[in-house]
């Protein structure tokens, strides 16, 4: 289990240390992830105020459309040069080479969704810091679930034809579950009257939703990236 | 390819012969006999694309790959089949044609991940027979997924309690909806046999191409 | 093999966590589906719609799918047989010359 992590850590770290001479991805999804915020903002807003259950939506597609954003130069990199190759020739776990990308991913995404929130609360008066733990809860186990498939999907993607448009195509119908589950769940907790038994469904929906897919991609990322 | 034929024509006045045993509730609800076979036998090709893909990543038999593909179309056309006579059954029966309820939600979004999982074998060049097993091995695991949002949304679909009863509640029934649910499943059977053969001819082409080319 | 034991143990957390949560709705509450078909010899007469139509028109998609796809498993298994036919005529041409 010590070598898997840390062959998982030294991939993360490896991504990190890249990002971390331009900050390039960062900048560029958190910047995307706001004007998403906004344009479904000015679609979601009457007389001043905004629709009804519209602030849990949008932080949840504001999510959706930047992770995906995101995934595709997370394994646009590893193009260059053989990196991907290399990668995989490596005489590690090839699991533990997904893992370390996929926690790469994660962080990324959860910064953007720590901005996201707090914009949303904001501009939408939603109680989402009042309700810390159970918004943290949900968008830490959807996006879980989003970046599992994600990160397998783009690995997948990354020497194919048409990648860009491929990406969104199989991932959206396929994290559908969890990102309903996210929304549902954040609508139950911010709503006038919290339901916190229905949130708590789907959390555990959630739950189970990143216990399969997770394993899922552990099992099928080796003989999927085999040429 | 005979066999295939003779199949074939036998079905047609099989459906046709089913019509008439069709009983007396409210006119529409005899789309029914279409409708609900139709997604049953779905739900069979995308498990039969699932755990066929699933053979192919982990055990490389080109057959699997070939029946993969071929239950993932016949995923889509049988859905293409429920997601449209569904909605003429809600339009005369709830008067919407469409309805955002749990199961209609999850139906739709099965059909578009066979949908992408075609998209990917057309346009994704070399080597996307693999990614699209794994396509579509994620797609069956959301199968369950489907079933559990259906009880926990409130949802105006008739439960999927009506078909296990209706042997004892509504007995004139009965009899067309196994007719209907056997031709369905015959139906799937030929189709998928057809295609998977069409599979193995081009297959066969490939190989003899590259025959050629080497010698 | 540490990841399916890894996984393994995961999903069953993930099932005891589920299982511990509890009723989330009070199933009473929830308008309930509808159970059974009934069946009935009258229409009331405020139905305007006429079903028949669409009635038709959905026995007559299925009908026209179903046909459309056998066509389209036809033709392109015609193509395809014609092309093997061609091919392996050249193979065994190419066969016949070099021996």
């Amino acid at each position: 289990m010590n070598s898997f992590l840390r062959v998982a850590w030294l991939v993360m770290r490896k991504d990190l240390r890249v990002e971390s001479r331009s900050w390039e991805m960062m900048s560029t999804t958190l910047f995307f992830a706001v004007s998403c915020v906004l344009v479904f903002s000015f679609a979601f807003v009457r007389e001043g105020r905004a629709i009804e259950g519209a602030a849990a939506g949008i932080l949840w597609i504001a999510v959706a459309f930047s992770g995906t954003l995101s995934l595709g130069p997370t394994f646009e990199r590893e193009r260059y040069h053989d990196a991907l190759r290399g990668l995989l020739l490596a005489p590690v776990e090839r699991a533990a080479v997904f893992v370390g990308k996929l926690f790469g991913v994660l962080l990324l995404m959860s910064i953007v969704e720590v901005v996201v929130a707090v914009l949303v609360a904001l501009l939408f008066q939603a109680p989402i810091i009042q309700y810390f733990w159970w918004i943290s809860a949900l968008l830490i186990l959807g996006n879980l679930g989003f970046a599992s498939v994600g990160t397998l999907f783009a690995a997948m993607l990354a020497r194919t034809r048409s990648r860009a448009v491929l990406l969104p195509i199989l991932l959206y119908p396929i994290t559908m579950p969890a990102l309903i589950a996210g929304v549902m769940g954040t609508v139950a907790v911010i709503q006038i009257e919290p339901n916190f038994e229905l949130a708590r469904f789907w959390l555990a929906l959630l739950l189970f939703f990143d216990a399969i897919f997770l394993t899922l991609a552990l099992w099928t990322f080796e003989p999927v990236m085999t040429e | 390819m005979l066999l295939i034929g003779l199949v074939m024509f036998a079905l047609a006045p099989l459906q046709i012969a089913g019509a008439p045993y069709e009983s007396t509730m409210g006119l529409i609800q005899k789309v029914f006999y279409f409708h609900v076979p139709g997604w049953i036998v779905m739900f069979l090709a995308v498990f039969v694309a699932g755990i066929s893909s699933a053979v192919y990543l982990f055990r490389q038999k080109p057959l699997a790959d070939r029946l993969a593909v071929a239950a993932a179309e016949l995923a889509v056309i049988f859905g293409i089949i429920g997601l449209t006579t569904g909605p003429f059954w809600a339009r005369k029966a709830w008067g919407v044609w469409w309805q955002w309820d749990a199961r209609l939600t999850m139906a739709l979004i099965l059909e578009m991940i066979f949908c992408a999982y075609l998209l990917l074998r057309r346009y994704g060049g070399p080597g996307s027979d693999k990614l699209a097993a794994g396509l579509a091995l994620f797609g069956m695991a959301n199968v369950p997924f489907v079933y559990i949002s259906v009880n926990v949304w409130r949802t105006i679909h008739p439960s999927t309690s009506v078909v296990p009863q209706l042997a004892a509640s509504a007995p004139g029934m009965f009899g067309p909806f196994v007719w209907c649910m056997v031709a369905f499943l015959v139906l799937f059977v030929v189709m998928l046999v057809a295609r998977v053969r069409l599979e193995a001819q081009r297959a066969e082409a490939e190989r003899l191409y590259l025959v050629l080319e080497e010698g | 093999m540490k990841v399916p034991q890894f996984s393994l143990v995961f999903i069953v957390c993930a099932f005891l966590f589920s299982a511990v949560s509890g009723e989330p709705v009070a199933w009473g509450e929830l308008e309930q589906p509808q159970e059974e078909f009934v069946p009935i010899d009258q229409i009331p007469p405020e139905d305007q719609l006429p079903a028949a139509p669409l009635l038709i028109a959905a026995y007559a998609i299925v009908w026209v799918v179903v046909f459309a796809y056998l066509w389209s498993i036809w033709r392109r298994l015609a193509a395809v047989e014609n092309d093997l036919h061609d091919l392996s005529k050249r193979v065994s041409g190419d066969v016949k010359r070099s021996t």
